[in-house]
């Protein structure tokens, strides 16, 4: 072919530029998406859950029932029974307190924990000069009606915390490393606070005949979690042993002992006046299994979690109780 | 040589016919070949790979190319070589319009001169491509419908050759039955007849891989070139012309399908195929005002987020959105699928159909598992070595897991049982078909003995039908074999599948018994 005429050396070096470019361009993107992994590809793994129990003190009691007063010094001397709260929560520490706050029912219906409770915790949290106080829960019901019904929104944020609904706060990928729950969605701050204080309510349950400390964990998972009732005693016990909380303030100042979890008959609902704290959360269960007149052994979990090491449950018989006004 | 004035051949317009042919030849054969015993590890796939479009809708959806797909780098520097070639000697789609164009030219009046014209619409492709590679950006990867590889494969496939069936029989084999094969084939004849009309419309108005392949082909090094010395004026080079470029005028070469034709027709000799020659029609002949595009995005970009705030989505798939094994989980199966229908075409027990409305408008001709069509054979993995894109991933035999030890293996989804369609549950009748059937081993379909009542009140002993979980692979051959045929007293929907992670409906590790 002889040389077309117009062809001049500026348009060839403008079409030879322009067809690396392309080409060049268009294998790099092809070199590019041949090693990447994908939009898709998962990220670091499910997170760990941190430990946040403390050591056993063999010079403290594992757990007090505190009694005779007002909701708010029996929480507080629980709490003091056991050392005071600056042995759990330290300067700059970021606490989750998880009540259970899963139900659209007013305070006095016993479905949810105490706003008195709560808010009590909360303030020791304040006065022992943690950074953050969050209050949160993976409601049942409408997240925010039930933070609002339960009275546990306006009681926290008077004390000083924040409140964490679901939505807001979200959910992570983690690994529970249990029988029956391998790894599943957990509710964020379950996992990034610093110290955790599990805040649970007595309460009779259909299934499991008992909810307390250990089913209250129930309420930080996400996903379909319906998928646990189909084992549910194994499931509780995974979740016990992978949230171990700094220490526990069992709400037992009313109990309902019947049509539980949900209740809504105030009949139902039998005032108890005590409130319990300590370090072992299968003692402080085995105690709530008694106030329904349940022997706790028969409470499937309480065993499986008993035999993983998380407490004791025959520890649950022999606590001493103080006076709040004392 | 100019066969028009001197009665000789114009040769390389004649190899572009073999080239045509060829391609054609083979794109059909690879359709056929993907269904035939024997022949599986033919590469059949091979002309979708050399797509760059669906090349780029991987990329931009999923962040990610499958290795196959860097074969579409070939026609990208055909492209920068010699412009919108791959339309004109290679697309199958093409040819088949190029042949429906000439079959017709009698019926357009006016002079052929005229047919062959730009109008301001052919720019609409260019459009549409901007859309597809918004929605592309956001996951969606709805490109593969108006890609011209996939719609004729899917057309063909599921559309045209099950109506042929119908029309001429099979020969004893059962004929194949589709979702939707009517709105299919129908929206291929209905791109056929427009070449009646317009020569080539959807190569010149819709084609969004000839959009990207123009736009490449703004850069080409070489292209048709007039001398405008030896030009008569005659306009005979616009008389077969396929891309509406108008040689005579300021060629628009982005629009230019390089078939030559305008070369063996002009009398004087003037037009050439030559390296370097300048652009004369700025922009390659097509102006794309920035508002236009960007309005395109924007369509693209609004589409995506109404998808995906709707049902029947990749957040909350269908209940019959079952997909084959080794699909990927639903978001990245919808961003890579090119809805080609390879899969649908490859799945010899017709299990796999496109879905139209199964799996969302997103999820629109993506391949669904419908099992009263067929199952998914244990030991068949012909839809994952069809796939271009790596949508559907090869699997081995050990991997499906379905012909070993089940339980270990993937799961597409889960049989229930409708007790009152069921013979031994609602009529007390026996019956145990589905149990027969069942291919996983230990079945995961057992059986229940129970000593019922009759109506008479004589008793009666009957094996009643469950399903273990922890078992079921979602293979449908329960539901394809059903004596109730209309339907089925067992039924599979998508839950339980493995590639979804928040699909199980058991509690405890995969794969454990309970």
């Amino acid at each position: 072919m002889s040389a077309p005429p117009g062809v001049d050396r500026r348009l060839v070096l403008r079409r030879l530029g322009q067809a690396g470019l392309i080409l060049g361009g268009a294998g790099a993107l092809a070199a590019l998406g041949l090693r990447s992994r994908g939009r898709w590809a998962g990220g670091a793994g499910p997170a760990a859950i941190p430990r946040r129990d403390l050591a056993v003190d063999p010079a403290r009691p594992a757990a007090v029932i505190a009694a005779g007063g007002a909701i708010a010094p029996m929480v507080r001397a629980a709490v003091g029974a056991l050392g005071g709260i600056g042995r759990f929560v330290g300067a700059g520490d970021v606490v989750l307190v998880k009540p259970n706050m899963a139900w659209d029912r007013p305070p006095e219906m016993g479905a949810n924990t105490h706003p008195a409770v709560v808010a009590e915790v909360v303030r020791l949290c304040r006065e022992a000069g943690a950074a953050r106080v969050i209050v949160g829960d993976v409601a049942v019901h409408d997240a925010a009606r039930v933070a609002s019904r339960s009275g546990i929104a306006a009681a926290a944020r008077d004390a000083g915390a924040e409140l964490a609904l679901p939505d807001d706060a979200g959910f992570l990928e983690a690994a529970l490393g249990g029988a029956v729950l391998s790894t599943w969605e957990v509710f964020r701050p379950a996992l990034t606070a610093t110290k955790l204080i599990n805040v649970p309510v007595v309460k009779d349950h259909a299934l499991t005949r008992l909810t307390a400390g250990l089913k209250n964990w129930y309420g930080v998972l996400g996903g379909t979690r319906a998928r646990l009732h189909q084992d549910i005693d194994t499931s509780i016990a995974d979740l016990a042993a992978a949230f171990r909380p700094t220490l526990t303030v069992v709400d037992a100042t009313r109990v309902m002992t019947r049509g539980g979890p949900t209740g809504g008959r105030l009949e139902d609902v039998r005032p108890v006046g005590l409130v319990a704290a300590g370090t072992d959360p299968v003692a402080l269960d085995a105690w709530g299994a008694r106030l329904l007149g349940l022997e706790p052994r028969a409470i499937g979990y309480l065993g499986l979690a008993e035999g993983r090491g998380v407490g004791s449950i025959a520890a649950g018989d022999a606590l001493e109780t103080v006076r709040a006004g004392a | 040589m100019r066969e028009a004035e001197r009665g000789g051949i114009y040769w390389p317009r004649a190899v572009r016919r073999i080239y045509q042919a060829f391609f054609l030849a083979l794109f059909l054969a690879a359709l056929l070949l993907m269904t035939a015993e024997g022949i599986r590890r033919l590469p059949v796939a091979w002309l979708f790979h050399l797509d760059p479009l669906s090349a780029a809708v991987s990329l931009l959806a999923s962040w990610s190319l499958t290795a196959a797909l860097a074969w579409s780098l070939a026609i990208v520097a055909l492209t920068v070589l010699a412009g919108r070639a791959f339309c004109g000697w290679i697309c199958p789609l093409g040819t088949i319009l190029q042949l429906a164009s000439w079959a017709t030219r009698r019926l357009r009046r006016g002079p052929a001169t005229e047919h062959n014209r730009w109008r301001p619409h052919f720019a609409l492709k260019y459009l549409l491509l901007a859309a597809l590679l918004a929605a592309a950006a956001l996951g969606a990867g709805i490109a593969g419908l108006f890609d011209p590889l996939s719609f004729l494969a899917r057309s063909l496939g599921s559309g045209l050759s099950p109506a042929l069936h119908q029309l001429v029989g099979t020969g004893g084999w059962r004929p194949r039955i589709f979702i939707g094969a009517w709105l299919t084939g129908l929206l291929f004849l209905a791109v056929l007849v427009a070449n009646r009309w317009i020569v080539r419309w959807w190569c010149r108005a819709l084609c969004p891989l000839g959009a990207l392949l123009g736009l490449i082909a703004r850069a080409s090094i070489a292209r048709i070139r007039i001398d405008p010395a030896r030009c008569a004026h005659c306009n005979r080079c616009a008389t077969d012309c396929q891309g509406a470029d108008e040689p005579f005028a300021r060629h628009r070469v982005a629009e230019c399908h390089a078939c030559l034709n305008c070369i063996a027709a002009c009398p004087e000799g003037a037009i050439g195929f030559r390296a370097f020659a300048p652009e004369d029609a700025p922009h390659g002949g097509v102006s794309l005002p920035r508002r236009r595009v960007l309005g395109a995005a924007a369509a693209g970009v609004a589409l995506v987020p109404l998808f995906r705030a709707s049902t029947l989505s990749a957040a909350q798939p269908g209940p019959l959105a079952i997909r084959p094994p080794g699909a990927q989980p639903e978001a990245g199966f919808l961003a890579t699928c090119v809805r080609c229908g390879a899969c649908v075409n490859a799945c010899p027990t017709s299990a796999l159909q496109p879905a139209l409305g199964e799996a969302g408008v997103e999820g629109l001709y993506t391949p669904v598992l419908v099992a009263r069509q067929g199952w998914c054979e244990p030991s068949c993995l012909l839809c994952g070595q069809v796939c271009p894109t790596g949508a559907i991933r090869p699997l081995t035999i050990a991997e499906k897991g379905w012909t070993l030890e089940a339980g270990q293996g993937i799961r597409i989804g889960t049989a229930f049982f409708d007790h009152g369609r069921c013979l031994p549950w609602g009529m007390n009748v026996p019956c145990i078909v589905c149990q027969e059937v069942c291919p996983t081993s230990p079945k995961a379909i057992w059986l229940e003995e129970v000593d019922a009542v009759g109506r008479d009140g004589r008793p009666v002993r009957l094996q009643r039908p469950r399903i273990e979980p922890g078992l079921c692979v979602g293979c449908g051959l329960c539901e394809a074999k059903c004596p109730i045929t209309d339907i089925a007293a067992v039924r599979i929907t998508r839950i339980g599948e493995s590639r979804e992670t928040g699909s199980s409906f058991r509690l405890g590790n995969r794969g454990q018994l309970p």
